[in-house]
């Protein structure tokens, strides 16, 4: 009797690249709710416009490279790309930006490279660093959280909608009168104005660990990385690098300076660091691939941030330190591959 | 004797729990397959060099007749499993990676299976030298068991030489499905630690540990019943834990004692010197009766056969008749595999013949898991799952990537040739990446490189040695043009000055 060949081993693995990027999506679904209850619809909005706009590209892409569409697509890398956007994007946004960040997340981020593990950076900061680059004053508009004492009434949902689609606020309201400054920016501003951490601290805007509202995003962030690493998605040693990075010089920074400065707790709640740390940095396609490689990569990242954060020119710079230790992988991947068994230690 | 527990053991690096699908074909009880019709014995067992056949079409022979000689010191006898006449000797497609044909030797039974009569047992092989004992293993054509074949001397005269400390004898059997080295230790545990002695008494041993992996409770006991009469203080049980692959050879030496087999090296470069199970059990059936290697036990199982099991079977042996044994074909039966789930080498044709090697016979449907992913192979996310259980400590996505993209120069610097083809990598991959498959393939790839490189080198060798006899040819044929030049011209001008000298007046 004739048999049919193929080669060993026959057992098959029970997960595929489809089912962990649909889990990473779903690990951001706690986040999204808390974010919604606080900030208002913009993030379900640009979650929906994101991936759909995400996927568009991709299709576009893949039709001119004369890929398979509905193969690649299934395997929801480009959904995780859009959802990271749609969490990195200011709330409320001109809708024009967020198809700026998306299109050159996956055209220039990911495309141009070959698709999917062969981008060497983060297709999700690629996008995000070439919106922030090229709409600044857009990128840096934010709607403070609608929920809790402040001084503050949120826009209507209309005229919400009406500044995404005309990329203007309808009179009588104007920018200045609606944006705040991001806890973060407040900080950075304050310190720079010989304010202490304590004072600025003390704004309305402040909840118990950092930014109000944001904290509560960071818990539920919190939330699904502990749950990928539950499910063995991602691993733990570059979160636990990123924010060991971060929270080491913090710590020491505010202990140098007796408080003047953002503590760790600041740090980690506010900004991009837990996104950063569970679902951005862990991004396995752009990250260091060894054990070693991926502590000095999530370390880089964390510490980075936190200069930029300190001395630089951006409120927040884990896109930046992303982007950056992005390019340094190859490097590590070389010099910190592990020894192999039976060769000299 | 002792029973060290557990925790003793080094940890290997990654490895996995499978499912065992071991219970399958180990329950029932050690059958016997009937003397087939004809018997196709295949001169190349292993990877050495092809035994040399010393009968010739029309011989009769008897079981246990030697039919081929072994051909340097990296090849094993070959002996009759049964008697009857050789009809041919001849290339027949023998189970193998490559599927190639080899010379067989091709015997019709009679049926009688006569035993041939100048076998005797070694009644008391402690008596003997280390070099009489080698040379009697030797001559029984004893290979190892555990799924190479590699001859048992060859191995032996290499630990003797480079002075080992250590026997250790390989019954963790951890591939998925497999289960002929449990139904040996549960029916021959006394039989293998007889043997374990006399292959420690033949290289002067004072430590054997029996590895035996912790899903095998009921081996594991009756080892310890055996143990308990065979009262060897040397002997040491232990207790593996059921993590593919703790078996592999190198990885069991190092789970027992910590060393690391060098790269491209063997367990007797670190003192070490492993042996299946079956192999001891081959020594042990030597020395009780005399009678050398002919067969050997076989599990087939999977859900492609009616009734699994493990059966004892004589080398040359179809394949088909084992599976008649097992009850035949199911329905879902559509693959072959010699060997298990995750190493085994996929065969065609079930009339190819049972080779030494061949430890199970593994008949499945399209697929073994039921819950596995149908997503197609999709490009390398690096997630780096794969180097996370590798028991080698390889990064096979950094592998993957440099044999695909083109920088194979860089795959021995990746350690290539360290990977042990285990299969765990294809098992985690979320891309579905045939990574074991890329490997073997880049490994005949690099073995033609080199095989090419070495020819290469070698033609110019040559050319280079002709350059320089030409040239000397030339130089010396220069200098003795020179010298007739000098020595002609030398003699023309004695000429002259002869023929100027005044001649001897003529009388």
């Amino acid at each position: 009797m004739k048999l049919a060949r193929a080669a060993t081993p026959f057992l098959k693995p029970a997960t595929g690249v489809g089912a962990m990027m649909r889990e990473v999506c779903l690990a951001l679904v706690p986040a999204a709710i808390l974010y919604f209850l606080f900030f208002g619809f913009g993030i379900l909005f640009n979650i929906a416009v994101c991936v759909l706009a995400c996927a568009a590209f991709e299709a576009l892409a893949l039709m001119l490279r004369r890929q398979p569409v509905a193969v690649v697509l299934s395997d929801y890398s480009v959904c995780l790309t859009g959802v990271l956007i749609a969490f990195a994007l200011p709330t409320y946004l001109p809708i024009y930006v967020t198809f700026t960040a998306c299109a050159a997340a996956v055209l220039l981020g990911k495309h141009v490279y070959g698709g999917i593990g062969y981008n060497p950076f983060n297709p999700a900061m690629v996008g995000y660093v070439v919106a922030l680059v090229s709409f600044p004053i857009a990128m840096s508009a934010w709607l403070p959280p609608g929920l809790g004492d402040l001084d503050y009434t949120m826009p209507t949902i209309g005229e919400r909608l009406a500044y995404i689609f005309t990329g203007n606020w309808p009179a009588p309201l104007t920018a200045e009168a609606i944006t705040r400054a991001t806890p973060l920016d407040m900080v950075r501003t304050g310190l720079r104005a010989s304010e202490t951490f304590g004072e600025i601290g003390n704004s309305p805007m402040f909840g118990t660990f950092g930014g109000y509202g944001w904290e509560w995003v960071g818990n539920g962030i919190l939330a699904g990385g502990a749950w990928l690493l539950y499910r063995g998605i991602i691993r733990w040693h570059i979160p636990v690098a990123v924010l060991f990075g971060m929270l080491a010089p913090a710590t020491l920074d505010t202990l140098a300076s007796s408080g003047t400065t953002p503590g760790p707790a600041f740090h980690l709640f506010s900004g991009a660091t837990l996104l950063g740390a569970f679902f951005i940095a862990t991004d396995p396609v752009s990250a260091a691939t060894s054990p070693r490689g991926r502590l000095i990569f999530g370390f880089g990242i964390g510490f980075t941030a936190w200069a930029i954060r300190t001395w630089g020119g951006y409120p927040d710079g884990i896109a930046f330190a992303v982007l950056l230790w992005n390019a340094a992988v190859p490097l590590l991947d070389r010099y910190t591959a592990p020894r192999i068994m039976g060769h000299e230690r | 004797m002792s029973s060290a527990p557990t925790a003793n053991l080094f940890r290997l690096p990654g490895g996995l729990r499978l499912p065992g699908h071991k219970r399958v074909s180990a329950t029932g009880a050690l059958s016997g397959v009937a003397v087939p019709e004809t018997l196709t014995v295949s001169l190349r067992q292993h990877a050495g060099t092809a035994a040399q056949p010393i009968v010739e079409p029309g011989d009769r022979v008897l079981h246990g007749q030697r039919i081929a000689n072994a051909e340097g010191g990296f090849s094993a006898h070959l002996h009759a499993p049964s008697s009857g006449v050789v009809r041919a000797i001849e290339q027949r497609p023998v189970p193998g990676r490559a599927n190639l044909s080899v010379p067989c030797i091709i015997i019709d039974t009679d049926g009688e299976d006569a035993r041939i009569d100048d076998r005797h047992a070694i009644p008391n092989p402690f008596a003997l030298g280390s070099r009489e004992l080698l040379d009697a293993i030797g001559a029984a054509g004893i290979v190892g068991l555990g799924g190479a074949a590699f001859p048992t001397l060859a191995k032996l005269n290499q630990a003797s030489e480079a002075g080992i400390d250590t026997l250790i004898l390989n019954g963790v059997e951890c591939e998925p499905f497999i289960s002929c080295d449990d139904a040996l230790m549960r029916n021959r545990a006394g039989e293998i630690l007889y043997g374990a002695r006399i292959l420690m008494h033949a290289l002067g041993l004072r430590q054997c540990f029996v590895g035996i992996e912790s899903d095998k409770p009921e081996a594991w006991q009756a080892f310890n019943d055996a143990a308990a009469v065979d009262n060897n203080d040397k002997l040491t049980l232990v207790q593996i834990p059921t993590i593919y692959p703790s078996g592999g050879e190198d990885q069991l030496v190092y789970l027992l004692t910590g060393r690391e087999v060098p790269s491209g090296g063997f367990p007797s470069d670190i003192g070490a010197l492993v042996h299946n199970v079956g192999t001891a059990a081959s020594v042990a059936t030597l020395a009780l009766s005399g009678m050398p290697l002919t067969s050997r036990i076989v599990t087939v199982t999977g859900d492609g056969v009616a009734a699994p099991g493990n059966f004892e079977v004589r080398f040359g042996t179809p394949i088909s008749d084992l599976i008649e044994a097992a009850g035949g074909y199911t329905e879902r039966a559509n693959h072959l595999i010699m060997g298990g789930p995750m190493t085994g080498i996929p065969i065609e044709d079930d009339a190819m013949p049972v080779v030494q090697k061949c430890n199970c016979v593994l008949v499945t449907s399209r697929t073994i898991t039921e819950n596995a992913s149908t997503e197609p192979e999709r490009p390398c996310i690096r997630c780096g799952e794969c180097a996370r259980i590798c028991p080698v400590r390889l990064q096979p996505q950094q592998m993957h990537r440099a044999f695909t993209i083109g920088d194979r120069d860089d795959l021995p610097r990746l350690g290539l040739r360290d990977c042990i083809e285990c299969g765990c990598c294809d098992l985690v991959c979320p891309s579905h990446i045939p990574l074991t498959q890329t490997f073997r393939d880049a490994k005949a790839h690099q073995q033609l490189q080199n095989y090419e490189r070495e020819r290469a080198s070698r033609a110019r060798e040559r050319y280079e040695t002709r350059q320089q006899r030409d040239q000397h040819r030339e130089t010396t044929e220069a200098e003795r043009l020179a010298d007739l030049k000098q020595k002609a011209s030398r003699d023309a001008i004695s000429e002259i000055l002869a023929r100027k000298k005044p001649k001897e007046p003529e009388q």
